[in-house]
């Protein structure tokens, strides 16, 4: 049977929210998810090449 | 030399002629620095805000209510909280690679801080649309908020419990602030280019 929510089979976006903590440190899941794909993404940006450029031999 | 306009359309025409000619208000090509993936998060951020803005005509004509009862209006909310999710993220994507490549040389400080202001006002953009959404979720946010604007005294002008006040700032009064602040951004990238990369130091090579 299909499910109607495809993500929220993945995620439960209606639960209680999980957190990280570690001493003074406390940061929500999502919000940590969302920081730590920005900064995968702003790496990508600068090492991947762009299409239709080529490297000077 | 050409006589000036006697008239302030004239003059007003021959000011952008001089400061914004046609070839760089609307250019077809760009420097070949350009071609990276670090450039791209400007239009993302303007592709995204064109989202957010038009899931939020479709959303203005039922009303804020409307994703409450029914499964059409909660898509389209959905649109626009997403819209909004992504705006922001490459916003933050675009400040970085702007901030790291010193965006601000070469007479370019009013677009850094167009830029910057905008992604201020964003945010009460955004938390006005939080105490938006006709929930227990938005009163609680009003509840806690209040205390804190209070505190400032921004409480007597800004009032997070006046349900009206929140909404016609939502709706109105900051998106205009935010893209106003937008066009003149992107017309001030076009007056001066985009930013070169920083130059390579060549004693450190």
């Amino acid at each position: 049977m299909l499910r109607s929510n495809p993500v929220g089979a993945v995620i439960d976006l209606n639960g209680q929210a999980h957190y990280v903590h570690s001493g003074w440190f406390l940061i929500s899941a999502g919000n940590l998810a969302v920081i730590v794909a920005m900064v995968v993404v702003f790496a990508l940006a600068i090492l991947l090449p762009f299409p239709g450029t080529r490297k000077k031999g | 030399m050409e006589a000036e306009s006697p008239t302030w359309t004239g003059r007003v025409r021959e000011a952008g002629m001089t400061v914004l000619p046609p070839e760089r208000l609307l250019p077809d090509t760009q420097p070949a620095y350009v071609a990276s993936w670090t450039y791209v998060f400007g239009v993302l951020t303007l592709s995204a805000f064109a989202v957010v803005l038009l899931s939020g005509f479709v959303i203005a004509l039922a009303g804020p209510a409307w994703w409450h009862t029914s499964s059409t209006g909660h898509f389209v909310n959905s649109l626009h909280l997403w819209g909004t999710e992504l705006f922001f993220f490459f916003m933050v994507v675009h400040l970085w690679g702007k901030f790291f490549m010193a965006a601000w040389r070469g007479h370019r400080a009013r677009t850094w801080i167009t830029g910057a202001v905008s992604f201020l006002i964003s945010i009460a953009t955004a938390f006005t649309g939080y105490l938006s959404q006709q929930n227990f979720d938005s009163q609680w946010i009003g509840g806690q908020a209040k205390d804190g604007l209070n505190a400032s005294g921004a409480g007597a002008f800004f009032n997070v419990l006046n349900y009206g006040q929140m909404l016609l700032w939502h709706v109105l009064l900051l998106p205009l602030a935010v893209g106003g602040l937008i066009v003149l951004h992107v017309l001030l990238v076009r007056r001066s280019g985009v930013v070169p990369p920083l130059p390579v130091d060549e004693a450190k090579k």
